[in-house]
């Protein structure tokens, strides 16, 4: 398919793409854009929002080559963002293990597990810097695995059938961010970067159009303060915590985001959400996050359920012969590991079918019986010692000894405000990095590709683009005296202000809670049209009651966590809205988007590319009004569109 | 949907420390609170917060994040351990299923003179962050990096580096610490890079800078109690403080 028999694009989206051959199109981009003199950089300020892999990194880059960075994040240290938590591993196709792979496979394969909805240029570019992340996390002195020769090891994850996965055990989200956090703690010490921890970006302020400051929140002393730049980066994550129950870390949110999105910034793909399979299941009601078992478990584990219904047996009391390893039934290629969304929904499958395990019937097993007799048991403990006693920790049962039992759970948020190859939003100078845009995964994220993409955006992507806006546009004087700052402040203090005047009932979590099943039950796994125009309406309702009802305790001008939480649910009473009108309006399943009105006779998501071939981006139109929709067609020039197998 | 389960209920009777503002007088105030063996600890205080909300009481302030033992955010000290009665845990990792109905809990932040309380349990650790500024880091600017394999590593030597740099920051070391000191914190930043080829070119400069800001921030000496480790969720060794202290010996010397 080509852009002519797209649906009509958007002249408000232009993706700024370059022409030419797929694999020279960085590098030419690159050479045509403007550069920015060195000297001249330090003329400029350069906000960047948030401390994850793509803030960290982005902030470090940026400064080393002499910008005048100023970086926050609500953490007490940049340290603690989200990104620590990472477990499994991060993609590079360095080929090391000369099984094939190449930067046009990583390409391939992330567009094919993206169902094809993603920008192949993005991607493209996305598989080619991936070996430069390597070498610079290396020569950071990150520890990745390595084997005897001490050469660096890697591992295979869902959706390849190479193994370019580099791991340090179960913990690479937090080596790689420390290495980020050292590079930006040489900057620090250096005076090139003014950090600012405990601060929370509550709005977004533009001048002439273009994006100038920001307002934050100091979250010790309730203070707002002003800050004024020549661009502002938003590196803030992803919006799962919308679901309340996530593997999302507790803080994470969408404030930031949709806070630049009231200001301009158009949502983009807000319905792709990653259900990721193997998660801890839920115990109770009074659950507050959920856990995230490695998929790098899934090279060893077999998932398995009973063969029959009801079956109520000890897993050890259940022969093989009635067993049903249904991923290795179904999807003899790939086995155990098939993509994220095709492991999550064939979960849900089988325990909707009854023969889900546990307590609750909600979880299917994860076994290493096979791989332990085969490997020994210290071999599996030196791959996932980690995971197995976190996994003990939370429930109690030793997994060298007793299947894991795992369930889907919120995990990664693959759409994000629209960006364009620049990583622009459609805010002049306002730039979005990493999990926060929408760009590089389509409605499906392939395993270790976030880490991938939020370091490509902080340390070589933004730092080439970003003269695109400082060198291309004449950007005028502006200090936080300016009226904007002003308007901006007064609005961010009348939302706090009016969540504290409620004074009414209900704690902010019971809310947040209520919400997170609302999105859940209809904008989960599965979704149909009519789930979803109910969900709607229970959402305003809930919206409407929150406003009412809610309770918020103590004085703004101190900590006050609660407060903290209160704005943040409320963008997630707003920004849920917009997610199912996005469902709503994708009458198509794609990836982590099943609508059950599309599918194959065998229960696989079935695309309309005739009619959805693009990328949506909403644009706000006020408080309760419905979006306008913008459409970015995406054109397959590279990878033809087909149907995903994995069988 | 989830069904609540009756058994495993337990009643629990919390002394937690409350403290309005940096500097304000603090005191232990006692809670009862319904909890369930299967919940975190940090489920249990969700419980807590929820009531006092209803009450109209001002929720308790603990910082936690992650709730899976790596972001290093949770910091309580429980009955006098910092994280509490289980060993390689932190308090988020931590379940009730440790406790029996009817026990005696008590709750305070960590205690250190260069950790100052923010408000009831929360601390200010940006010390911590500024003796890493001082040096936790290897200079080498984005892109000038030779490809990964131009430098094996020993896999020995890469193991115990990531042992050492498994260190979440939390900070229980200093708390459990009869000193206060921080030199399981900053020696786990000085051994990773000791034991690398990568930071050999920075060594003693590192060493020296990380060790005086350390000093500097109020920290106090070592003399070898150990309770460092003990508490250490991520069972950071004692030996990589041997290593530091002879690397600083070390750097001192070349200095001169
Ligand atoms: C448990 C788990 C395991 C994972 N494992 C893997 C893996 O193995 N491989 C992989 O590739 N991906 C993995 N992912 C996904 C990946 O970790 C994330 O997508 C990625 O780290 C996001 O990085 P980020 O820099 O975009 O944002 P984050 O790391 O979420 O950082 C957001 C930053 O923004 C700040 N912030 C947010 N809002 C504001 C505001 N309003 N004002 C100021 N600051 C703000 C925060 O303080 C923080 O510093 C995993 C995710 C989870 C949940
Ligand atoms: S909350 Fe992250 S380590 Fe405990």
């Amino acid at each position: 398919m080509t852009i002519a028999d797209s649906p009509a694009g958007s002249a408000r989206l232009d993706s700024k793409v370059p022409s030419g051959p797929m694999s020279e199109r960085w590098s030419k981009h690159k050479f045509d854009l403007k550069l920015v003199n060195p000297a001249n950089r330090r003329k400029f300020d350069v906000i960047v929002v948030g401390t994850g892999l793509a803030g960290a990194s982005a902030a470090a880059t940026l400064a080393e080559m002499g910008y005048k960075v100023k970086a926050f994040c609500t953490h007490d240290s940049p340290r603690r963002a989200h990104s620590i938590a990472a477990q499994g591993g991060i993609n590079a196709a360095k080929n090391y293990k000369g099984d094939g792979d190449s930067v046009h496979r990583l390409f391939y394969d992330t567009v094919k597990g993206g169902d094809y909805r993603s920008r192949e240029s993005n991607v493209h570019r996305l598989a080619e810097v991936s070996v430069d992340i390597i070498d610079q996390c290396v020569a950071q002195g990150v520890p990745f695995a390595r084997e005897y020769g001490g050469l660096l090891d890697n591992r295979s994850f869902g959706g390849a059938q190479v193994a370019r996965t580099f791991y340090a055990r179960g913990q690479t989200g937090q080596q790689l961010l420390l290495g980020a956090y050292g590079a930006m703690n040489r900057m620090i010490e250096a005076g090139r970067i003014e950090m600012h921890t405990r601060r929370e970006m509550v709005d977004l302020v533009k001048v002439d159009g273009i994006a100038r400051g920001i307002i934050t929140r100091n979250l010790s002393n309730g203070e707002y303060e002003r800050h004024s730049a020549h661009t502002v980066l938003l590196c803030t994550g992803g919006y799962g915590n919308v679901f309340y129950l996530s593997t999302n870390a507790k803080n994470s949110n969408v404030t930031a985001a949709w806070r630049a999105h009231k200001r301009g910034a158009f949502m983009a793909n807000p319905c792709y959400t990653q259900i990721h399979p193997t998660c801890i299941p839920r115990s109770g009601d009074y659950q507050s996050k959920l856990t995230l078992m490695s998929e790098s478990l899934r090279n060893d584990g077999r998932v398995w359920v009973p063969a029959t219904k009801g079956d109520q047996r000890p897993a050890q009391d259940i022969p093989e012969a009635e067993r049903d390893y249904y991923l290795e039934r179904k999807y003899p290629s790939f086995g155990n590991l098939v993509p994220r969304d095709v492991a999550s929904r064939n979960a849900k499958t089988v325990c909707d079918d009854g023969r889900g395990v546990g307590p609750t019937g909600e979880a299917v097993y994860l076994d290493f019986g096979d791989a332990i007799r085969r490997d020994g048991r210290a071999a599996i403990e030196a791959r996932y010692g980690n995971l197995f006693e976190m996994y003990e920790r939370i429930t109690g049962d030793n997994p060298y000894e007793v299947p894991m039992r795992i369930y889907p759970a919120v995990h990664y948020t693959m759409g994000g405000l629209w960006v364009d190859y620049n990583l622009e939003s459609t805010v002049p100078g306002l730039f979005v990095l990493g999990e926060a845009n929408f760009s590089d995964h389509g409605a499906n994220r392939l395993g270790a590709s976030a880490l991938m993409q939020g370091l490509a955006d902080g340390y070589f992507v933004i730092p080439a683009t970003i003269a695109s806006h400082l060198a291309g546009r004449v950007l005028e004087d502006v200090n936080t005296e300016h009226d904007a700052f002003a308007e901006a402040e007064a609005n961010a203090r009348g939302r706090a202000e009016a969540l504290m005047a409620v004074n009414g009932t209900r704690s902010v979590d019971s809310m947040h809670r209520e919400l997170g099943n609302i999105v859940w039950n209809y904008c989960g796994m599965e979704r149909t049209a009519e789930g979803l125009t109910e969900g709607i309406a229970k959402i305003r309702d809930l919206r409407a009651q929150f406003w009412e009802d809610v309770r918020v305790l103590g004085d703004p001008n101190t900590v006050n966590q609660d407060l903290e939480k209160a704005g943040r649910v409320a963008d997630f009473m707003e920004f849920a809205e917009v997610m199912f009108h996005d469902g709503l309006t994708r009458d198509e399943s794609c990836g982590g988007h099943f609508r059950a009105e599309h599918q194959t006779e065998e229960g696989e998501a079935k695309r309309d590319d005739e009619h959805f071939a693009h990328a949506a981006a909403w644009e706000f139109q006020g408080e309760g009004e419905l979006p306008v929709e913008h459409r970015e067609p995406l054109s397959f020039e590279e990878v033809k569109l087909t149907t995903r197998s994995y069988k | 949907m989830i069904q609540k389960t009756g058994h495993g209920d337990m009643k629990l009777t919390l002394e937690v420390w409350r403290q309005a503002a940096p500097g304000a007088p603090g005191k232990f105030e006692t809670y009862e609170v319904d909890a369930n063996e299967h919940m975190s600890f940090l489920e249990m205080l969700d419980v807590l917060n929820q009531q006092l909300v209803e009450r109209g009481e001002e929720p308790v302030v603990f910082e936690h994040d992650c709730r899976e033992g790596i972001c290093g955010s949770c910091n309580l000290t429980i009955d006098g351990k910092p994280h509490g009665p289980r060993e390689r845990t932190t308090v988020c990792q931590l379940h009730m299923r440790e406790y029996r109905s009817g026990d005696r809990i008590r709750i305070e932040p960590w205690r250190a003179n260069a950790f100052p309380i923010v408000k009831d349990l929360m601390v200010d650790r940006s010390a911590f962050d500024r003796i890493q500024q001082a040096g936790g880091y290897v200079s080498v600017n984005t892109g000038a990096a030779p490809d990964a394999h131009a430098i094996p590593v020993a896999k020995q030597n890469a193991d115990m580096a990531f042992d050492a740099a498994q260190c979440i920051g939390c900070g229980a070391c200093v708390a459990a610490c009869p000193n206060a000191s921080a030199m399981l914190f900053t020696s786990a930043k000085v051994s990773q890079f000791t034991l690398l080829p990568q930071g050999q070119p920075e060594r003693e400069r590192r060493v020296l800078a990380m060790v005086e800001t350390m000093d500097e921030e109020g920290f106090g000496n070592c003399s070898n109690h150990y309770e460092c480790e003990a508490a250490c969720p991520k069972a950071i060794s004692v030996t990589n403080i041997a290593r530091m202290n002879r690397e600083y010996a070390r750097a001192s010397l070349k200095r001169r």
